[in-house]
C-alpha cells in the first residue's frame, strides 16, 4: 500500500523533473558527470541516496523493480530500499533479473544479460575516477575538460611496475566512447565487460557528491589498460559450490572455526535459477534451499 | 547446509522492534514529552533547527526524542523531512539591527548605546554540578528584550571598518543548486550556517592557533527574536510571517592592508538559527579566514582558508552518512581485493623461492 503522505516515489514532481533533466544531459554526453541538486533522502548518504533519487525519477506505476546489493536481493540494504519504493510508489517488485524493468544495484551487475527494455541504476559513492589522484574537484573537472588523463595512466603504469598487475580490483576506471574516463562504481572488475555496448540504459547516481552520469544503450566502454598488459576480468578461481557455475562472480564464505571456505555465486537470483534448473555444485544438495 | 545470507527482511524488522524498545527506555518511568525537550533542552533543540535548516522547535524536539538524543541523527530526520516541503517563496532579509535582544555583548567597547546585556549565559557560572537541580528550584522572573544598534556601526562612521554595503544580488541556495566552486560569500555563509558545529569550532580554533590567523575580536554578539517578513506580489507589500530566534556574531579583525586594500578593520560574520553562540562565533572566524582572496591576503595553505576543503566537508549529514556506510556489506569489493592480493603474493613468493635457489644453481 502506498504511503499517502508522500508523492509517488517520495520526491515531488519538480524535483523529479530536475533529476530527469540531469539524466537526459548525462545520456546526451555519455560518461560526463552532471551536477544535480541532490536532495536529503530518508536514508543516509552512503546508503544509495543517488541511486534512490535516480530510481525515483525513472519509476512509473507500471514498472517492476529489482534491488540488489552485493548481487543479492535480500541483503539488508537491498531489502530496505525495495521496501521504501513499495511503500512510497507501490510498484511491483521481483527478484528475477529477467522480470525487472528497473534494477537498482550496489556493487554488482547481474550475471544474466540485460535487454533494451531494462534500466540499470547504480549507486555511486565517489563518481570522480580521478579523485584519489587529485582531491580537488576544481582540478579534476579541468582534467576532464582537457581529456588530460596522464595522471591515471601513470598510476596504472606504476601499479604494473611495482606489483606486476594493475592494483585496482573494483571501481576499475573505464574510457567511454574514447572521450571521458568514468568510474563504473565499485563493481568488481569482473563486471566491467558487461558495461560495454550493453543494450540496457545504465544510469549512475551519486547523492552526496551531487552527480549523475549515464551510459546510453550500446555505448562503447573500454577498461583502461596497456597493449602489453591487457585488461583482465578476474574472479576467484573456483566454481560455485551450490550451483556449479564456473563463469559467475563468487563470494567467499568462511563456514567453520577451522577456516573452511566455500564459494557461492554473489548473484543470488542467478544461483537459485541454476539450481532450480538442476545444476548442482560441490556442496549443493539439490533444490531444497531454493525458494 | 549453508544458507546464503537469507533473512534480511526478518533481521530488519527485529532491529526496528529492538530500537523502539530501547528508545522508550524503562517502561515504568514516564515518557519524556516534546514540550519538555523543547523547553528544557532548548539548546539541543536549537542546534537541531540550525543544522537541520528548519525553524520548527516542536519538530526538532520530536526528532531529538525519536533519535534518542543523538543530535546528528535528529538533524538528519529534519533534513529528510525538509526535502518533502514545498517552497512557496523566500523572505525579505531579516533586520538584525531591530532584533529584540535577550543577550548583547561587545568585546571591543566597554560600553555602547544600548549597553551590554549578559542574558542567559553560562559564561560566568562555575561549572560545578548543581545537585540542587535534582530538587525543584524557584525560577527568577523573565526580563523584557530590548532593541539596540549594531556596535560595528560605530566603527563604520569613521571609516575604520570595511563598508558592508547592502547588496541586492539574489543569493544562491545550496539546497536547490549543486555546489559549484568558487562559491561567493553568501553561499559560503549558507553552508557554514548549516555546517556541523564541531567541525566549524575546530576550524575556527585552528585559525586562532596560527593556521590562517585572522586577529578576531568579537565586535558584537547578540541573541534575540527578529521578525520574518515576506513580500506578497499580489498585495504589493510585505507581511510579517512570525518571529525567529537568531544568534548573530560580528567579528572585527585587525588588517594592516594588502596590495589591494588599505589598513582598516575587516569583518567576519556568523548567523545561526536559535541560540548558539559557540557556532556563531566560530562561523564568523571561518568566514573571515575564507575571505583571504577578496582582501588580497596570502593563501598560507591553512585548512580554514581552503574554500573547497571547508565547504566539501562541513556538512555532518554528508559526513556521517559516508563515514558510517563502510559498515554496510562490501563482500564483493573485498573479495576482489582478496583475489588480487593472493595473486600478487603467490607471484612474490614464487619469485622469493626462485631467488633463494639461485646461488645453489650457480654453484
Amino acid at each position: 500500500m502506498t504511503d499517502q503522505a508522500y508523492n509517488f516515489a517520495y520526491l515531488d514532481e519538480d524535483t523529479k523533473r530536475m533529476i530527469r533533466r540531469a539524466i537526459l544531459k548525462g545520456v546526451a554526453i555519455p560518461g560526463y558527470q552532471v551536477p544535480f541538486a541532490s536532495r536529503e533522502m530518508p536514508m543516509p548518504y552512503g546508503w544509495g541516496t543517488g541511486g534512490v533519487q535516480v530510481t525515483a525519477a525513472c519509476l512509473t506505476p507500471e514498472d517492476t523493480l529489482k534491488v540488489i546489493d552485493q548481487g543479492a536481493d535480500d541483503t539488508t540494504n537491498a531489502v530496505s530500499i525495495r521496501r521504501f519504493f513499495q511503500r512510497t510508489a507501490d510498484v511491483a517488485v521481483t527478484e528475477h533479473t529477467r522480470d525487472a524493468t528497473l534494477i537498482q544495484t550496489r556493487h554488482r551487475i547481474p550475471e544474466e544479460p540485460l535487454t533494451e527494455d531494462q534500466i540499470m541504476v547504480f549507486q555511486v559513492p565517489i563518481p570522480e575516477p580521478l579523485r584519489f589522484l587529485e582531491p580537488r574537484e576544481t582540478e579534476t573537472r579541468k582534467m576532464h575538460e582537457l581529456s588530460d588523463y596522464g595522471l591515471m595512466h601513470v598510476k596504472l603504469y606504476e601499479d604494473i611496475a611495482k606489483n606486476g598487475h594493475i592494483a585496482t580490483a573494483y571501481d576499475y576506471p573505464v574510457m567511454v566512447e574514447e572521450h571521458y574516463v568514468m568510474s563504473p562504481s565499485p563493481i568488481p572488475r569482473f563486471d566491467n565487460p558487461k558495461l560495454d555496448r550493453s543494450p540496457a540504459l545504465m544510469l549512475f547516481g551519486a547523492g552526496r557528491e551531487q552527480r549523475i552520469y549515464a551510459l546510453p544503450p550500446y555505448t562503447k566502454v573500454r577498461s583502461l589498460d596497456f597493449e602489453d598488459h591487457p585488461f583482465e576480468a578476474s574472479k576467484a578461481d573456483h566454481a560455485c559450490d551450490l550451483c556449479g557455475a564456473e563463469d559467475s562472480y563468487l563470494d567467499e564464505v568462511i563456514v567453520d572455526d577451522a577456516g573452511g571456505r566455500m564459494f557461492v555465486c554473489s548473484d543470488t537470483d542467478h544461483c537459485a535459477g541454476r539450481r532450480a534448473a538442476g545444476h548442482v555444485g560441490r556442496l549443493g544438495a539439490g533444490t531444497e534451499d531454493v525458494k | 547446509m549453508y544458507v546464503a545470507v537469507k533473512g534480511g527482511e526478518r533481521a530488519i524488522d527485529a532491529a526496528h522492534d529492538w530500537l523502539a524498545r530501547e528508545r522508550r527506555g524503562a517502561p515504568e518511568l514516564a515518557e519524556i514529552g516534546n514540550d519538555q525537550i523543547a523547553g528544557q533542552l532548548k539548546l539541543a533543540t536549537d542546534r537541531v533547527m540550525a543544522e537541520g535548516s528548519l525553524y520548527d522547535r516542536d519538530l526538532a524536539a520530536l526528532a531529538i526524542r525519536q533519535a534518542r538524543g543523538d543530535l546528528i541523527e535528529a538533524i538528519f530526520l529534519i533534513r529528510a523531512y525538509r526535502t518533502t516541503l514545498p517552497r512557496f517563496g523566500h523572505s525579505v532579509p531579516v533586520e538584525t539591527a531591530a532584533m529584540a535582544c535577550i543577550r548583547r555583548i561587545s568585546a571591543t567597547f566597554k560600553d555602547a548605546p544600548g549597553g551590554q546585556i549578559l542574558g542567559p549565559t553560562f559564561d560566568y557560572t562555575h561549572r560545578l554540578i548543581d545537585f540542587a537541580l535534582l530538587a525543584e528550584g524557584a525560577v527568577p522572573p523573565p526580563r523584557d528584550p530590548e532593541t539596540m544598534p549594531h556596535v560595528t556601526g560605530f566603527l563604520g562612521r569613521d571609516g575604520l571598518i570595511e563598508a558592508a554595503d547592502p547588496d541586492d544580488t539574489e543569493p544562491g541556495d545550496l539546497t536547490r543548486t549543486p555546489l559549484s566552486l568558487p562559491a561567493d560569500r553568501a553561499l559560503r555563509l549558507q553552508a557554514l550556517a548549516r555546517a556541523d558545529e564541531g567541525f566549524i569550532l575546530s576550524l575556527a580554533y585552528s585559525t586562532q592557533r596560527g593556521y590562517g590567523r585572522t586577529h578576531a575580536f568579537v565586535g558584537e554578539l547578540r541573541i534575540g527574536l527578529v521578525t520574518v517578513e515576506m513580500e506578497i506580489p499580489e498585495l504589493g507589500l510585505s507581511i510579517a510571517l512570525g518571529e525567529v530566534e537568531l544568534t548573530e556574531c560580528e567579528t572585527v579583525n585587525q588588517f594592516l592592508g594588502s596590495k589591494t586594500e588599505p589598513a582598516q578593520f575587516t569583518r567576519g560574520y556568523g548567523l545561526v538559527l536559535g541560540q548558539s553562540e559557540r557556532k556563531a562565533i566560530a562561523m564568523s572566524l571561518v568566514d573571515r579566514a575564507l575571505r583571504w582572496k577578496e582582501l588580497g591576503e596570502d593563501f598560507t595553505g591553512a585548512p580554514a582558508q581552503d574554500e573547497e576543503f571547508v565547504l566539501s566537508h562541513c556538512d555532518n549529514i554528508q559526513a556521517t552518512g559516508f563515514l558510517e556506510h563502510i559498515k554496510l556489506p562490501h563482500y564483493v569489493d573485498f573479495q576482489s581485493e582478496l583475489e588480487l592480493i593472493r595473486r600478487i603474493r603467490a607471484e612474490a613468493l614464487k619469485q622469493g623461492t626462485a631467488d633463494t635457489t639461485e646461488p645453489e644453481d650457480r654453484a
